[in-house]
């Protein structure tokens, strides 16, 4: 169809062959950018979703005035095994773009986000209130524009107020809750409609832990802001960290050495295992079932150490450099690792038997939380949220990293899409990543542990895509002068999900919540960076 | 209910007796400087991701190469980076004290024709915190010591994250696993900072929730304590600089008690919690050394 009308218009000639080739030739390894005109822009996008059927991975807004005298946006799509961008460019006299969202929903919090970050403002967009920046932040500063002075402090001001989604009529009360909870969390405000105990509408406002991540990368050196990418998130640390170093050894065009691949691999199926075990214990703690809590906070503890023994860090920290990986295991490290895993696949079994031989447990997991493969879709949802909701997608299998490319990765998908159905993923991957990292630990090769990367390119670009825990990261990078860093984009798996959430919990009790919450398990951190 | 029951039984106790016992050995923990190997090359400080090792010169012509364990992250790139193998990373995580500068290690060198026996004053290093204002110290101290008589063996606590990476919220979580269990130590979390003496914060405190801390240490009563955990929270870690970080607790709040580490140890912050309650004394302390004269210029 787009081809079709694309011949129609010699404006898009070149969309029209990209587009063509890249359709004929689906296994093609070669990654496809797409410029088009701002006219263009939302055609463009619903063509390469719809007829490649290819989800939106990233959208990354650029200040580009001091080279070419424009912004530019790119909507990166993850066609298969390859990035297709499409890209467009917009003139700082009139900084405006029609919105993709209307028929992209997954656009809608990148372009909410870049209206606030860059002041591109996203004509049609359903909901063009402010997402990133809180209320009191003042009118026309935009931090990720060249000429933010990042230094000088912000002044709070009056003025803008958030409006809220307020629903009507009787009996229905408003419940608002956070940004600081009751428990050990991290901060978020949510907004409850109800009549009774059954939420009607939930509205959250998030990123209260903004902390101005992608713009302390400008300018710093590649190698610092890895020390940085490993710290936008303390559960993500080692898969961000990983996404960020293979989006700096794609520019550099290093090939890490197999030892650092396989290292990588290994350590990112323990962040994986630490995580889905813990996140099962947390499911415990949120139907108050004491026994399971604890024995899954046990668990977690013993892979924690794990950690800690091998790399120094029980979050995995410092494991990552650019080139390759920094800490060399010792044989007799690899040997209690093994023995380690072992006995703890053993013990994780037993609790798993116990969760599933526990009917009240499982009675509330049980069509708590529903989200349909619709609107997991719809919304771009990726991970342990995805698969539950029949979306099968792995960033392992799809778009191969670290030393995935050589290994079967099996990826569990169910259907029924509520907190049972993601916590059977979690139990059902987190066997899986045992059998592979005994795998990856009796296949270690010897050899160097990493390479060096020196200098790089100025203004080249490349994606790092990582599966954490939470599901697939893309860090979108380009470089600057002097080996520094132009502009870092990082899309987590949590700011895919958190849309979802809002859609769970609806029909829902309020007293839920806290479950459907843990049974995403996404981070704050993550998502606000 | 007999699966739950043996599954208990099979278990046993799994809990740990720290601060009586405790394990670290492989901890990636404080660096230690060699003043006889440093030759105040600058290759630590560069490759330093939180600026937390400084080089600067004296007046005198001499030099000072200092590090502040409250922005260190503990990634021991330095230890790498150092050409003559001065530092060296240790397993040491009980970092916790009241006083940022405790956390400060400096050596200083005279230049080469005048070698000094003592080293000079050395500069402040925590800027512009509100524990450099004598007057809120004191007050805030006077309390801390009332709370500390009065509670020393029951302490309640409201954790806030104020814009952490959540590495040192999930320790504090684990405090509560079966593992280390603080509630036998007579410590527990509450879930409003009206029921709390102590507030234990994570994070560089961001622009979105500066507000919301201040509020929440309102709403405690007195007296009161402020425990700040982890490099962010100690010193803004790799985030300083940030337009959307005030850089550290003590930028809004006095604080009682720094807790270093990225993110510190679940045994760490016992170790800090029971510091604040003056159940243990600080191992830390500010250490000044003397490092290798300058080499005399050839002939």
């Amino acid at each position: 169809m787009l081809v079709a009308e694309a011949a129609r218009d010699a404006e898009i000639d070149t969309l029209k062959e990209e587009v063509y080739r890249s359709l004929l030739a689906p296994e093609s390894a070669e990654n496809v950018n797409l410029k088009v005109t701002l006219g263009r822009l939302a055609e463009a996008c619903t063509a390469v979703n719809r007829h490649l059927g290819a989800p939106l991975a990233t959208m990354v807004g650029l200040d580009d005035r001091e080279r070419t005298g424009k912004y530019r946006l790119i909507y990166v799509f993850s066609a298969g095994r390859r990035w297709v961008s499409v890209e467009t460019e917009i003139d700082p006299t009139n900084p405006r773009f029609p919105s993709v969202t209307p028929g992209l929903p997954a656009a809608h919090w990148y372009e909410r986000e870049v209206q606030d970050m860059l002041g591109l403002i996203p004509d049609g967009h359903p909901d063009p209130r402010r997402l990133v920046l809180h209320d009191d932040w003042p009118e026309g500063v935009f931090p990720l524009r060249k000429d933010f002075d990042p230094s000088g402090p912000v002044p709070r001001v009056d003025g803008y107020k958030h409006r809220f989604h307020h629903l009507h009529g009787e009996g229905i009360v408003e419940i608002p809750v956070g940004p600081i909870h009751a428990g050990v969390i991290e901060p978020g405000h949510f907004r409850f409609a109800a009549v009774g105990e059954v939420v009607l509408h939930l509205e959250a406002r998030l990123f209260y832990s903004h902390r101005g991540i992608e713009k302390l990368a400008e300018g710093k050196r590649f190698d610092h802001v890895l020390q940085i990418a490993e710290r936008i998130c303390g559960a993500c640390s080692l898969s961000h960290a990983v996404a960020y170093s293979q989006a700096i050894e794609s520019i550099a065009g290093t090939v890490i050495p197999q030892r650092a691949a396989i290292l990588r691999t290994f350590y990112l199926e323990l962040e994986r295992l630490y995580n889905h075990i813990g996140d099962l214990g947390n499911i415990c703690a949120g139907v108050g079932f004491a026994v399971g809590a604890s024995q899954g906070g046990r668990l977690k503890e013993e892979m924690m150490r794990l950690n800690e023994r091998l790399t120094g860090n029980r979050f995995l920290r410092g494991v990552c450099s650019i080139g390759g990986v920094r800490l060399n295991p010792s044989t007799e490290v690899v040997r209690d690792a093994a023995n380690t895993l072992h006995k703890i696949e053993a013990e994780f079994r037993n609790f798993v038997d116990l969760l599933m031989g526990t009917e009240p447990f499982l009675d509330r997991l049980t069509g708590t939380g529903v989200v349909s493969y619709q609107a997991a879709r719809d919304l771009g949802a990726v991970g342990v949220a995805a698969r539950a909701s029949g979306v099968d997608c792995d960033a392992r299998r799809d778009h191969p990293h670290a030393g995935y490319g050589a290994l079967q990765i099996a990826v569990p998908v169910r259907t029924s899409g509520d907190v049972h159905a993601r916590a059977l993923v979690r139990v059902d991957e987190s066997l899986i990543s045992f059998a592979l990292a005994r795998e990856l630990l009796s296949s270690l090769p010897s050899g160097p542990l990493a390479v060096e990367v020196r200098e790089l390119p100025t203004y080249e670009t490349a994606i790092g895509v990582t599966e954490s825990p939470r599901g697939e990261n893309v860090h979108w990078v380009r470089t600057g002068k002097n080996g520094s860093i132009d502009r870092y984009r990082i899309r987590s798996a949590s700011y895919c999900n958190w849309p979802v959430v809002a859609l769970a919990v609806p029909g829902n009790m309020v007293p839920d919540f806290p479950l459907i919450n843990k049974s995403f398990e996404l981070c704050y951190s993550c998502l606000d960076r | 209910m007999l699966r739950i029951i043996r599954t208990s039984l099979r278990t046993g106790r799994v809990t740990e007796a720290y601060p009586a016992e405790s394990t670290a050995r492989y901890y990636r923990g404080r660096p230690k400087i060699d003043p006889a190997r440093c030759d105040f090359t600058a290759a630590c400080a560069a490759s330093c991701p939180s600026r937390a090792i400084t080089i600067s010169q004296k007046e005198d012509g001499g030099q000072r190469w200092q590090m502040d364990l409250a922005r260190c992250v503990f990634c021991g790139l330095c230890a790498e980076a150092c050409p003559n193998g001065a530092i060296t990373v240790t397993g040491e995580f009980e970092l916790a004290t009241h006083s940022r500068d405790d956390l400060i290690v400096g050596v200083t060198r005279a230049p080469a024709a005048v070698m000094s026996r003592t080293p000079s004053p050395p500069p402040v290093a925590a800027g512009d915190s509100r524990n450099d204002r004598p007057d809120i110290k004191d007050g805030c101290n006077k309390l801390s010591n009332r709370l500390r008589s009065l509670l020393k063996r029951s302490l309640h606590i409201r954790h806030m994250a104020a814009g952490s990476d959540n590495s040192c919220d999930w320790e504090i979580a684990h405090l509560l696993n079966p593992v280390y269990d603080v509630q036998r130590l007579g410590i527990d979390f509450v879930a409003s900072p009206r029921h709390a003496d102590l507030l234990l914060v994570t994070g560089a405190v961001t622009r979105n929730l500066e507000i919301a801390l201040y509020a929440t240490y309102q709403a405690m009563p007195s007296p009161r304590l402020v425990v700040a955990v982890g490099d962010e929270a100690c010193g803004g870690g790799v985030l300083q600089g940030s337009y959307a970080v005030a850089g550290g607790v003590d930028r809004c709040l006095p604080v009682d008690v720094y807790v270093p580490g990225d993110p510190p140890r679940p045994q760490a912050i016992i170790q800090g919690l029971l510091i604040a309650l003056d159940r243990l004394e600080p191992r830390v302390r500010r250490v000044e050394m003397v490092g290798r004269p300058t080499a005399p210029a050839p002939r």
